[in-house]
Order: structure tokens, then C-alpha cells, then sequence
């Protein structure tokens, strides 16, 4: 993996787990790679996977079964679609309507685009 | 677990001193990276640490003893894997045999686990490898030792370019928990995702001595075109994604992957000077 973007890395981390979450390559309440797992999969150090993981718990998308490792909780599928329908709304729709004003493209023309979508 | 306190050196027949009044201490589970321009003593720290050089006065103790003194408790914790060594004609298993002796702890299990994760056979005859084979073996020696603290110098000098992320995946898998390791190194970019700490000697000081942590929550590291140059920039320099940017970071802004090449120069032009 490539930390070319801006975001903290145990950030981009997290978000890559919760693509996979999305994307249902872990489902609900199944087993996650371990902490070391993970950072020796995108060539980390372990403490910044713990950092990860830590910030996942905390948001409650994934739980720690002592001993056992951590899993995805029940509803994090749906939480973090919640989430990023947010980030959609407040931050990527106003910068789309700005180019659109910007460029004068009216959303009759958007609105074509997405009709004809293959 | 290393106290270095008011360390001073300067090799024979030299009166510029390395160090003049070096503090600093390390502590157990990380990993710290240590950069600096060409001959500000970068290796020489390693090696004063490691007591394989003394200090002129202050001292260097590991867990409270003196590490110049040489003491089996003291060499039995600490590995040091050089820039550029030569291993005798033995095989590994040899080798292994004479060696492991003096590790205490030393993993066989970790010591497979690493050659394996190096894609290297688990015996070889040190007179039939290359330098960067030779260096993969010496650098899974060092891990299977499970010593306190393991000192590497360049690791990634001499490894072809798959093995720089083989580097990173051996070192973030098999490092034991309560291990630190030191990366003396000029390749920022193939160690900088590993770091805890970050080391930048200059002049016979640290210029800078902070955690990745503290260095992300004061710094932001972003591309901004010329009109986003407002007076939070501390550094700037320009690249193909815009100018690249240190800036004061804003305390409810989210925080940003640090750019080491960029704290490096900074650091070294005198630019952080909150230090």
C-alpha cells in the first residue's frame, strides 16, 4: 500500500479496513487479521496498527474478544455507509456543485449522464 | 532502558568533537529512526552505545550499567548489524551453533520466521552469498536474538528493491514486543511508515528528538498551490503535486502522514527552530 495521501497513516488504515467491511470481505462478527497481521501486510509498525484498531473500536466497527482477536461488530457495515454518506453530503457534494458552477454545467447535463450510466 | 547523559567523544587525533554534551534516552518497544548528513556521527552513536567505542567523558548506560564496560549482562542485550561486515566461511547452522550461546533468549522460531519472510533457505554457506543475502541473514540473527535493543546501520543499503519492503514486513512482523531497534539510515523512504521516534543529528546535537505522534500533532505535511501559502508555512519546496509544505498545524485540523525527507531538510536548514 501506498501513503501518498495526505490522511494520517493509521487512518488511511483504517479506512482500508473499513472498504473491506463495505465490501464485505469481513463480515459481521467475522474475525479481522490481528494487529500484527495487518501491519506486517501493509509493512507498518505494530504500534501504529494498535492506533488503528484502537480508533475502530472506539467508533465501535470492530470488537475485541479477549484473547480471541477483534471482529466486526454487527452493525458496522451500516455505520460506515452512514458515515461516508455524510462525508458525501457535506464534503464531496458542495466541492462537485462549485466545479459545476464554476465550469457552467447545469445539472440538466449531470442528470443526462447518470440516466445513460452503463 | 539507554540513558546517554552529557556524552562526550572526539577520535584520536581529531579535536573536532563528535559529541559535546549529548543527552538522550531511549525506551523500551519502538522503533526509532536516526538520520543526519553525511559524518555528523551517526554510526559513532551507535557504536558508543553499544560500548564498542568510550566515551571521552559523560557516559552511556543500559539498564544502569555503563555499556563501555563491557559487561556480559549488557552485550548479552544489545545486537549491533553494521553497514558492512564480513561473515566467516561457515554455514548458518555453524554460526548459529557458536553464536546463539550468548543470547539468552535467542528464537530459533523467529529466527525461521525471518529468513522465511527474507525468502532465504534456512541453512546457506556464508561463502556462496551475495552481500545483500549476507545482510538479510545477519539482520534475522539480530531479530532471533530478542536482545533489548538491536542497533542496525544502513539495513537497507546493498538489499535489491523487493527486499527494501521485505525489510519493512520481517521487521514489523518478528520484532519481539519489549525490543526497541535503532535505524541509522540516509533512506528515509524505506523506513519512514516503521518509525516511532524520529532522531536528527546535526553538529553534535539532536535537532530533533519527538515522537511520529508529537511530530504529527504540531506539523501538517500537505501539497499547496501558490495561493494557498499562507504564513502557517514554516517549509516549502516545490514539486510536481504543488509545493510541498511543513506548516503549523491547526489543533482541531485532522493529522496528516509526516513527509521525512521534508522534516530532514527543514530540520537540517535550521527552519524548526522551536527546538
Amino acid at each position: 500500500m501506498n501513503f501518498s495521501n495526505n490522511k494520517a497513516i493509521y487512518e488511511q488504515m483504517a479506512d482500508r479496513l473499513c472498504d473491506e467491511v463495505i465490501a464485505e470481505t469481513y463480515k459481521a462478527d467475522d474475525r479481522i487479521p490481528s494487529v500484527r497481521e495487518y501491519s506486517v501486510m501493509l509493512e507498518v509498525n505494530t504500534n501504529t496498527a494498535v492506533k488503528a484498531y484502537e480508533l475502530l473500536a472506539r467508533e465501535k466497527i470492530i470488537y475485541n474478544k479477549r484473547g480471541l482477536g477483534y471482529f466486526v461488530s454487527p452493525n458496522a457495515r451500516k455505520q460506515i455507509l452512514a458515515q461516508r454518506k455524510k462525508g458525501f453530503m457535506n464534503d464531496m457534494l458542495p466541492e462537485l456543485f462549485r466545479q459545476m458552477t464554476l465550469l457552467e454545467i447545469d445539472i440538466k447535463e449531470v442528470v443526462e449522464e447518470w440516466e445513460n450510466r452503463s | 532502558m539507554i540513558e546517554i547523559k552529557n556524552l562526550e567523544f572526539n577520535y584520536p587525533g581529531n579535536k573536532k568533537k563528535v559529541f559535546q554534551g549529548l543527552n538522550l534516552s531511549l525506551k523500551e518497544n519502538r522503533i526509532y529512526g536516526l538520520l543526519g548528513k553525511n559524518g555528523m556521527g551517526k554510526s559513532t552513536l551507535l557504536y558508543l552505545i553499544a560500548g564498542l567505542l568510550q566515551p571521552k567523558k559523560g557516559e552511556v548506560t543500559v539498564n544502569g550499567i555503563e555499556s563501555k564496560l563491557r559487561r556480559p549482562e549488557v552485550l548479552s542485550e544489545i545486537y549491533v548489524v553494521p553497514e558492512e561486515y564480513n561473515l566467516p566461511n561457515l554455514t548458518l547452522k555453524q554460526y548459529k551453533k557458536i553464536h546463539q550461546a550468548f543470547y539468552p533468549r535467542f528464537s530459533e522460531e523467529i529466527l525461521n520466521r525471518c529468513l522465511t519472510d527474507f525468502d532465504m533457505p534456512l541453512d546457506a554457506n556464508f561463502k556462496h552469498l551475495s552481500m545483500g543475502q549476507k545482510k538479510k541473514i545477519y539482520m534475522s540473527f539480530a531479530i532471533a536474538s530478542c536482545c533489548q535493543l538491536l542497533l542496525m546501520d544502513e539495513p537497507t543499503n546493498g538489499l535489491d528493491i523487493p527486499s527494501k519492503a521485505l525489510f519493512r514486513k520481517v521487521v514489523a512482523g518478528n520484532l519481539p514486543e519489549d525490543s526497541s531497534l535503532i535505524i541509522s539510515t540516509h533512506q528515509v523512504h524505506d523506513v519512514e511508515q516503521l518509525l516511532d521516534h524520529v532522531f536528527i543529528l546535526q553538529n553534535s546535537e539532536m535537532i530533533v528528538n519527538a515522537s511520529v505522534n508529537e511530530l504529527a500533532e504540531q506539523y501538517e505535511f500537505s501539497y499547496r498551490n501558490a495561493t494557498e501559502m499562507d504564513d502557517s508555512v514554516i517549509y516549502a519546496e516545490p514539486s510536481l503535486q504543488g509545493n510541498a509544505v511543513i506548516a503549523h498545524k491547526k489543533a482541531n485540523s485532522p493529522e496528516t502522514t509526516i513527509n521525512l525527507e521534508l522534516l530532514f531538510n527543514a530540520a537540517t536548514l535550521g527552519k524548526l527552530n522551536n527546538k
